[in-house]
């Protein structure tokens, strides 16, 4: 494993074994002294060209706790206003000396052609691009799965059995993407939940069941609830077409009290943030006692810190060594 | 590593078997008792794989002796190293063992940390540096199984189980049932792995 650039590239092994390390990252992380010297005298850049806050935090809070050093690139205001190209722009950070670039990019594949380009020989780590892939995101919530679901037994285990709805926008989301292939990995049935508007072409590929009823797929039964956000700034208007109001959307796709309810006081609430409370998500679903939307938030930085270790804790051109 | 047949190369000599190995905690359980005045206030952190299943049988044996009952895990606990080695950057990545540490912590405790085999001192400093992220003790303490020469840095060992002369290139070999199916300690010519 050099690079992270889709969920879809991780074994079940190395999906294991990423979730393995973020546990013993995160125990480290209740200490008082949360700092860890492992990527001592490392560089990582992280290189968002879309406004990102959480992400961005996230990563780099995880690789200073690791001890390495962070330069943050946001294309607002930089050279990338000025009409420089990826290739350039990457080119000058490996020239500054980055060991490692975290790239979110609006464009699919950017991070793609960044790893496979031969434009820089450092580890790349897609942190979302377009509507493809999050893999970061995708194994903070396995992540956060197998320990609510799990409990102790959890080193070592997948996901197997787990029964997962991922509910809302699915057609935007690279969330959703990435959840699908990697809990498929981890042995888990996933089950989409959307308005046929919000389904991409080419879903029925996908390896999960597809349905456009909220209540009808939580009678069937489910450990976890995965709300996507409604995806406002990538659609025309308010519902842009998609789907005829709000009001509508809430009501039907809407993660409110009955059908909390109706979901039963063992299943996670999950959400990857930020929130359209009253929109996708009830506050009292958002708030309740089964929501595990901070600790998302928590785990990110502890999946994050054992993507980073896992990529460029080793030497140079080593490869393997994740088993 | 998981098998329950050791794999001993023709070239290797047997120098402690299971009793001597027993015989060998029992001796420095004993010792770490005298010296610290009990087993009040002492922590046992053992270095994963080998050192943290000597730790539980050395945690075993301090509480006999001290005549206490309390369970193993109010005394002994794991440190992982792999984040504070030297030589991170120099091979592929290494998996992360799990730390433990009993409930009541290490500030103001004697931490003796336990290793299997005591050879450059690089594994020790590693420990002591991981030591100072997880806690305050009032003293640090070594206990090893083998001390087999060749320190490359200004460490030695408090409570060692057998001294050990080697040649740099001869291996140490410790195999514990819990790991290896047997408990023994041999040694042998180099064939390049290194413990």
């Amino acid at each position: 494993m050099r690079h992270l650039l889709s969920a879809k590239d991780l074994s079940r092994e190395e999906a294991v074994a990423i979730l393995d390390t973020a546990a013993t990252m995160a125990a480290t992380q209740q200490r008082e002294i949360k700092k860890l010297p492992p990527l001592r005298g490392k560089t990582v850049v992280n290189l968002f060209f879309e406004d990102s806050t959480r992400t961005r935090i996230s990563f780099e809070a995880a690789a200073k706790r690791l001890s390495a050093d962070v330069i943050n690139f946001s294309a607002k205001g930089s050279s990338v206003s000025k009409g420089e190209s990826l290739k350039d722009t990457a080119q000058t950070l490996q020239a500054m000396g980055a060991d490692g670039v975290i790239i979110r990019h609006p464009a699919s594949g950017a991070p793609f052609r960044l790893a496979t380009s031969g434009w820089i020989d450092t580890p790349v780590i897609n942190a979302g691009d377009g509507k493809h892939q999050h893999p970061t995101q995708a194994l903070l919530d396995a992540y956060t799965m197998r320990r609510n679901l799990r409990g102790d037994d959890a080193i070592g285990s997948d996901l197997g059995g787990v029964r997962v709805l991922v509910v809302g926008d699915v057609l935007h989301s690279r969330v959703a993407r990435s959840n699908v292939d990697l809990l498929h990995t981890l042995g888990a049935t996933v089950t989409l939940v959307s308005p046929p508007t919000l389904l991409p072409v080419g879903v029925e590929r996908w390896p999960c069941a597809v349905s456009y009823d909220l209540d009808g797929a939580i009678a069937q039964g489910a450990d976890a609830i995965m709300m996507l956000r409604v995806q406002r700034e990538r659609m025309s208007a308010a519902g842009g077409g998609f789907f005829p109001s709000p009001q509508e959307y809430s009501r039907k796709f809407g993660l409110d009290r009955n059908r909390l309810a109706a979901l039963g006081p063992d299943a996670l609430v999950m959400h990857p943030g930020p929130m359209n409370r009253g929109l996708e998500i009830s506050a009292e679903a958002a708030d309740s006692a089964q929501a595990v939307i901070l600790e998302q938030v928590t785990n990110g930085v502890a999946v994050r810190m054992a993507v980073l270790y896992m990529l460029l804790g080793g030497s140079e051109g080593a490869t393997g060594g994740t088993a | 590593m998981t098998s329950g047949t050791p794999a001993r190369s023709a070239t290797e000599r047997v120098v402690l078997d299971s009793s001597d190995i027993a015989r060998a905690l029992t001796r420095i359980a004993h010792e770490i008792i005298e010296r610290n005045n009990g087993s009040a206030g002492l922590v046992l952190l053992g270095i994963p794989t080998r050192g943290a299943d000597l730790a539980r049988r050395l945690g075993e044996r301090v509480l006999q002796a001290d005549g206490r009952d309390d369970p193993a895990e109010t005394l002994v606990g794991t440190l992982d190293i792999t984040l504070h080695r030297d030589d991170l950057r120099r091979h592929p990545v290494r998996p992360i063992e799990p730390t433990t540490i009993p409930a009541s912590g290490i500030d103001d405790k004697v931490v003796v940390l336990v290793d299997d085999v005591l050879f450059s001192g690089r594994t020790v400093r590693a420990a002591l540096d991981a030591i100072s992220d997880v806690g305050r003790p009032r003293a640090i303490q070594l206990a090893v199984l083998v001390d087999r020469g060749h320190r490359e840095l200004p460490i030695r060992a408090d409570y060692v189980g057998k001294n050990l002369p080697t040649a740099a290139a001869e291996h140490v070999r410790v195999r514990l049932a819990e790991v290896d199916g047997v408990d023994e300690v041999a040694i042998g010519r180099s064939t390049g792995e290194e413990s």
